[in-house]
């Protein structure tokens, strides 16, 4: 049986009236990597603060590699590394710098802070900015430290807060590539993530988490496997309207219909038998019909059909914080 | 146990390290000092050497809390304080690091003062050990004061802010410019619950070799009781605060 790394029973936090976190029950197991996926406010970032032994549970427990979380805090921390939403490394500070200050809170040996700090740098492909302050980095570049800096003691976990956001297509790829490779070398990564094509992309496991509250927990092709017998009917309507999924409403075959970007897509399990009522709805509201087509069920269906939250709404980046000094 | 200390040397190191020439720490911790210890020269040449004691306290009061709100409030603000909260150390030796760099740099300021007025002023420094244990315990003292205002606020000038609010108030109800006696009960009463009046008790102790109140020793008990009085609360408010 595969060693569980990370195990989280009925763990729970409010904010005030506000459930934050509601209950939650999951574990991680060594060298897999697992992400939280949800919308904005879904409590993936209470989640990860209160494994990381930054905020205190209200209730329920969690042990980090052996290690329970509100009991031993600082045993649990010695294993783990955490890349904060934030780039939050010091400013004032050079790169290589910022990374033996970390080897150093982290009871790296003397001897090792140097050569593990430049092993990082070029592992990440900062050693030519090895001297360079991190407040003139690029947010590639920051991003790339910061998880630099969370490595500097070999943790055998690493938690990653919404590793992307903010990151331009070529900087977020390299470090989707640079998790993979962490996996390879058998670390263990918890992330969180509001991009359904990364968590699809890169996770071994997933659990969706909206208002609180884990829905489910699946590999990604075990999650598509799920609606497979759902079929999806993309239109392309125009004029297109925030308000053309309430049109579907109560129309006999359609579960569910969603705005994906300017198309409408419908969800069901015989949607084909229905599509001449879809149609002449359409028609009947002056809405004509650009493209119309059958699509195979992804994740983001899949997401969409068991949370109910619309796809649109996990696109939205959370507001950038300042990431540096300045 | 030796580990957990070292880190909280390595914290302080950082500090000074990447702060020391912040402005706010410049303007307040350095300036003033430097500006006050100047005009009361200017205005009373004769004087100086009675009120030099309480213008070193002033000055390891002044830069000691300046630090201490830009190594809390400062990193707050851009989340870099998170750092060291994730990392595997105690909040106890965050706060001791945090509060050893804040101590360091104005024991330094007043170390500056102190030669100023007694190689310029000629004052004379008798008892030296006690001299130096009351000001390091002084500027820890001040260090933790430091961190427990600053620890409630967001941004650097409310941290400042605030710490004017204590900081003021101190250099006329702590003995600094005119002795602890002269003032109504009532203020005596307020003069006797600060720190820096103990400081400013001490220093006179060796830099005038009269002039105390009480006796040197027991200021310097009171200012160790001062330190361990003040760590204890900001660690409880950091606890409470950073848990929320």
């Amino acid at each position: 049986m595969e060693k569980e790394i990370i195990r989280v029973e009925t763990l729970s936090k409010h904010f005030g009236a506000i459930k934050a976190v509601d209950q939650i029950t999951f574990s991680v197991k060594e060298g897999e990597i697992f992400g939280f996926l949800g919308p904005n406010g879904a409590g993936k970032t209470t989640t990860i603060r209160m494994l990381v032994g930054l905020l205190r549970p209200d209730s329920g427990s969690a042990v980090v590699n052996g290690h329970d979380v509100i009991r031993e805090p600082v045993r649990a921390k010695e294993s783990v590394g955490v890349v904060p939403e934030s780039s939050n490394l010091y400013g004032e500070l050079s790169a290589v710098e910022n990374l033996v200050y970390m080897a150093q809170l982290y009871g790296v040996p003397r001897g090792q802070w140097q050569p593990r700090a430049e092993e990082l740098l070029k592992e990440f492909n900062l050693l030519d900015r090895k001297g360079g302050k991190f407040q003139g980095f690029s947010r590639g570049m920051k991003r790339r430290l910061t998880i630099a800096a969370a490595l500097v003691h070999r943790p055998q976990v690493l938690f990653l807060d919404e590793p992307t956001t903010g990151l331009d297509v070529m900087s977020a790829r390299g470090l989707r590539s640079a998790i993979r490779g962490l996996k390879a070398k058998g670390v263990t990564v918890f992330l969180t993530t509001h991009l359904i094509q990364e968590a699809e992309d890169l996770c071994d496991r997933v659990a969706i988490i909206v208002k609180g509250k884990i829905r489910i927990i699946d590999a990604p092709g075990g999650l598509q496997e799920m609606v497979k017998e759902t079929e999806v009917l993309e239109i392309q309507p125009r004029p297109v309207s925030p308000s053309l999924p309430k049109m579907f409403e109560g129309l006999p075959g359609v579960e569910k219909a969603a705005l994906v970007e300017d198309k409408i897509r419908l969800y069901g399990e015989s949607i084909h038998n229905s599509i001449c009522q879809i149609l002449n709805r359409l028609e009947a509201n002056g809405i004509k019909v650009v493209s119309i087509k059958s699509l195979v069920p992804t994740l983001e269906d899949a997401f969409v059909k068991m949370t109910g939250v619309d796809a649109e709404i996990m696109r939205v980046d959370k507001p950038m914080k300042m990431g540096g000094m300045g | 146990m030796g580990g957990e200390l070292k880190k909280a040397y390595y914290i302080a190191r950082k500090d000074l390290k990447a702060y020391y020439l912040k402005p706010p720490l410049i303007s307040w911790g350095l300036m003033l000092p430097i500006v006050f210890i100047l005009s009361f020269y200017l205005r009373n040449p004769q004087g100086i050497q009675e009120v030099s004691p309480g213008l070193v306290g002033m000055t390891m009061l002044f830069s000691t809390t300046s630090m201490s709100a830009i190594v809390i409030s400062f990193e707050k603000r851009i989340d870099a304080l998170e750092r060291l909260l994730m990392a595997p150390i105690s909040l106890r030796i965050i706060l001791l690091g945090k509060g050893l760099g804040a101590a360091a740099f104005g024991w330094v300021m007043g170390l500056i003062a102190l030669i100023l007025v007694i190689f310029i002023f000629g004052l004379q420094a008798s008892h030296p050990f006690a001299l130096l244990i009351s000001s390091l315990l002084s500027c820890f003292a001040f260090a933790f004061l430091g961190i427990l205002i600053s620890v409630g606020v967001r941004e650097v000038f409310e941290a400042m802010t605030l710490s004017n609010f204590f900081r003021f108030p101190m250099i006329f109800l702590c003995g600094v410019f005119f002795p602890l006696t002269s003032m109504p009960l009532i203020l005596q009463i307020i003069g006797y619950a600060l720190p820096l009046t103990y400081s400013v008790n001490a220093f006179r102790h060796s830099l005038l070799g009269h002039g105390g109140l009480l006796p040197q020793w027991l200021d310097i008990l009171i200012l160790l009781g001062f330190c361990i009085f003040l760590f204890e609360i900001a660690t409880v408010i950091f606890r409470r605060r950073t848990q929320e």
